[in-house]
């Protein structure tokens, strides 16, 4: 086995809670954060409840400048990026900056900034065209993103290899499996990376609200998003980010970390079938879990907890229980599967990396946090979703998916750095 | 060691020429593609200059379907892929669909389309905002696109680095390969001229206000003054080479050698810019001595600072005037994800010619240390070329292709 890669330290910043406390404390009590949409008139809109995160980024060590010049979601990305910096213990002064690097993941950018600066700029769009004159200064940093992964660069000095990772809803997972190669091939020892989205904006919501991706259960906010429940009427837009340290497994030891855990396997597969549909059977998802389950070398039976993408559509939670059934056989009925997404909502490319957060959280805790809101059988999704309440249970190897348009399907296995493997 | 990964077909949409031969018959002489802006009125903008494709007719190489549900920038991206495939001889019904997978680069995603669809919401309400909006806009649809379309169920990557981002996306296919797929489409692609785009170039501050096009756009040059905005990008098809062989691949252009990666400073820290260090890290990748290079595809910013910053780095590792230099997109303006991967097709036809393309228009100044093939192109034997890439923020990224025997 080559360099083995372990999490060895956490930020997370998501709705109902900010830091990696606050976090926990919402998904171990099933509480939701679910409500009507605050950050702006959504009276128009079909869909017009969210995950809203409280945040003020005064509070969180982000100067004057570093507000102005940033989009909501790399503040998000920068706070949670220096939490997991703390949490690590690892000190990144004192290492070569260009064995550090950065892996941010996101699904759609700056799109709050875009969103507000084409406003400016077109006096509300009653200008057919943008005038430059009236555009902010920092329009192309949110027009071409990287600037997601150059904020968190130079937020902990790293200097090394640096991107973005944007592959739509499956981003969080993606960016960090792209950190764990870079780990892993040796192109750099410590990676900074997670991902990040504040998607609850006007364009955002109009355009899921044209596919009706998005729930229609205004009436009852804080039960709006219902994964694998028979009534769900899909997905809640959420916002947040999770960012991890990285670092190979001995040099972590050596310097006295305990890791969290390791990323043990991943894939990702296309379903190239369609922008939006998905075959029904979950064919590449499931391959996508096989494949990284063989990465991890471990068996469907070493799973302890799947962590669902369980959006809440209609379509994504049948697909993701038909992949389940054909990659783990019997064990998919036998293994406790959760959608946090229930309290937290869809944070659309953040979302990844914020359930590997609940994922390793399950492991260090022994708990499974619950999928809030089910209350009434699917017959199609007929596996153990932990409903409700959270499952104190032996966790030691967590499966985590994500699944999105374009056809991304993607699959991280997690387990403890000293288990026994098959 | 791992096996080889090969280049084994190539397509390109570039201002110069939609398809490899269009584009490299101009790019050999540095024929000139930089014009008036014609995509949107930008007439009340300081700089008007672009390198747009014109005569593209999506409708002609797409089906009928496709056509309204994808910005400028997928169909150009679906085309390039097209050929790509049809260039390594390969149909992809050919190989397995979980063996092919599609790595790629973007810039600003669809923007043309995401304007227009903001421009509906402000001016006419959420209920005018087209479904397509949902992944025509998103970085992630060029990936998603070139799979159904070619149903490549294998791995999918996407990244995004400003310019360094086509190179990325090629050293991220190379590892899915080191991993067990057999054929990886890579590459990056950008179109952006339209009006929210122009407001972001200019906000960015580098952009040429020139009103001449061979005088708009010139790296290395004491008249730099800026960049030129260009569209397209291209699609490489990468190939373990065992499985290449395996399928009686017609000869392979390259193999794709060496890569590394670096991030600048944080602005004002007086550290050194990261570009030596990518340029040394894709060396050692590869195996490569400085001295078995033989020609350097620029980044070219065209901006003094960044400039001097490349001409130095460059200086430094191969000593002055140590290895040709040139930067062919002076003809195309800046493709932005899809700069690169152009450059890298440059490079392996430049291979198969023995001739480096100019770098057009420019003279250089006096205050680098380089040879640059400037003005005409030059007769050489290239075996090794370094392409180089640099994004807003700091992002570099350079990689090494290499002849094969």
């Amino acid at each position: 086995m080559g360099r083995r890669v372990v999490i060895t330290g956490i930020g997370v910043l998501a709705p109902g809670g900010i830091g990696v406390s606050e976090f926990w404390d919402l998904l171990s009590s099933g509480r939701t954060a679910t409500r009507e949409i605050t950050h702006f008139d959504a009276s128009p809109f079909r869909s017009r409840v969210a995950a809203e995160a409280d945040f003020l980024p005064e509070l969180h060590g982000l100067t004057d400048q570093e507000i102005r010049r940033m989009d909501r979601a790399a503040q998000f990305g920068v706070v949670a990026a220096r939490e997991a910096v703390a949490d690590s213990g690892i000190e990144l002064a004192g290492l070569d900056p260009y064995r550090t690097g950065v892996s941010m993941g996101t699904g759609v950018g700056a799109v709050s900034s875009l969103d507000k600066a084409y406003r400016a700029a077109t006096d509300h769009g009653r200008l057919a065209a943008v005038d430059h004159m009236r555009a902010p200064a920092d329009l192309y940093d949110h027009f071409v993103p990287g600037s997601f992964a150059t904020e968190v660069a130079w937020a902990v000095g790293a200097e090394g290899p640096a991107t973005v990772v944007s592959t739509g809803c499956t981003s969080g997972i993606d960016s960090v499996a792209h950190a764990v190669d870079l780990i892993r091939e040796g192109s750099a020892d410590v990676m900074v990376t997670g991902a990040t989205d504040a998607p609850i904006t006007p364009l955002t919501l109009a355009c899921f609200d044209a596919i009706k991706a998005t729930t229609s259960l205004n009436d009852d906010p804080a039960r709006a998003s219902r994964p694998f429940d028979a009534t769900r009427r899909g997905f809640v837009l959420g916002e947040g980010a999770a960012v991890f340290v990285l670092e190979e497994l001995e040099s972590a030891r050596r310097r006295g970390a305990t890791p969290y855990a390791e990323i043990a396997g991943y894939a990702s597969r296309s379903s190239a079938f369609h922008m939006t549909g998905l075959r029904p059977d979950g064919r590449e998802l499931a391959e996508a879990i096989t494949v990284a389950l063989d990465e991890a070398h471990l068996n469907p039976s070493d799973l302890d907890y799947v962590n669902a993408h369980g959006s809440g559509t209609r379509q994504n939670d049948a697909h993701e229980t038909a992949a389940y059934k054909l990659a783990l056989g019997p064990y998919a009925h036998r293994t406790p599967v959760s959608s946090v997404k229930s309290m937290i909502g869809h944070s659309l490319g953040s979302v990844g990396s914020i359930e590997i957060a609940a994922s390793v959280l399950a492991m260090r805790h022994h708990l499974v946090p619950p999928t809030a809101n089910l209350r009434t059988r699917d017959p199609q999704c007929d596996l153990d979703y932990v409903p409700l309440v959270a499952r104190e249970h032996r966790t030691d190897a967590v499966l985590t998916v994500g699944s999105g348009f374009g056809g991304f399907q993607s699959a991280m296995v997690l387990a403890r750095p000293d288990r026994r493997t098959a | 060691m791992s096996a080889r990964t090969l280049v084994t077909g190539i397509g390109v949409a570039a201002p110069s020429g939609l398809g490899v031969e269009d584009f490299w018959a101009a790019t050999r002489i540095g024929k000139n593609a930089i014009g008036p802006v014609t995509r949107f009125d930008a007439s009340s903008y300081p700089s008007r200059l672009a390198g747009e494709i014109h005569g593209f007719e999506p409708a002609e190489h797409l089906p009928g379907r496709l056509v309204p549900q994808t910005d400028r920038v997928t169909q150009l991206a679906l085309v390039a892929t097209d050929c790509a495939f049809e260039d390594a001889g390969l149909d992809p019904g050919d190989l397995h669909p979980c063996d092919m997978g599609v790595v790629t680069a973007a810039g600003s995603g669809g923007s043309e389309f995401g304007e227009n669809e903001l421009r509906k919401l402000w001016s006419q309400g959420p209920k005018h905002v087209s479904a397509y909006q949902s992944f025509a806009w998103f970085y992630a649809v060029n990936t998603g696109q070139i799979a159904v379309r070619n149903d490549l169920r294998g791995p999918t990557g996407v990244l995004v680095g400003d310019q360094a981002g086509g190179l990325d996306a090629l050293a991220q296919a190379r590892r899915r390969l080191r991993k067990g797929s057999r054929l990886i489409a890579a590459g990056g692609f950008d179109a952006s001229i339209c009006s929210l785009g122009w407001a972001a170039h200019l906000a960015a501050g580098d952009l040429s206000v020139s009103e001449v096009p061979e005088r708009a756009y010139l790296p290395f040059d004491a008249a730099a003054s800026g960049y030129v905005p260009g569209e397209g990008g291209a699609l490489i098809i990468l190939e373990d080479e065992e499985g290449a062989v395996a399928r009686g691949a017609r000869d392979a252009y390259a193999e794709f050698a060496g890569y590394g990666a670096t991030l600048d400073p944080r602005p004002g820290s007086g550290r050194e810019p990261g570009l030596r260090r990518a340029v040394l890290a894709a060396l050692a990748d590869a195996g490569c001595h400085p001295a078995e290079v033989d020609v350097v595809f620029a980044d070219g910013a065209g901006v003094p600072r960044l400039d001097r910053e490349e001409a130095e780095a460059i200086t430094a590792v191969f000593g002055p005037l140590g290895v040709p230099v040139t930067a062919p997109k002076t003809t195309t303006g800046r493709i932005g994800a899809g700069g690169a991967p152009v450059d890298v097709v440059s490079a392996v036809l430049s291979m198969r010619e023995g001739l480096i393309p100019p770098t057009t228009n420019v003279e250089l100044s006096p205050a680098y240390d380089i040879d640059l093939v400037a003005v005409r192109p030059r007769t050489a034997s290239v075996r090794t070329a370094l392409v180089l890439a640099r994004g807003r923020g700091g992002f570099n990224s350079a990689v090494v292709l290499r002849a094969l025997d």
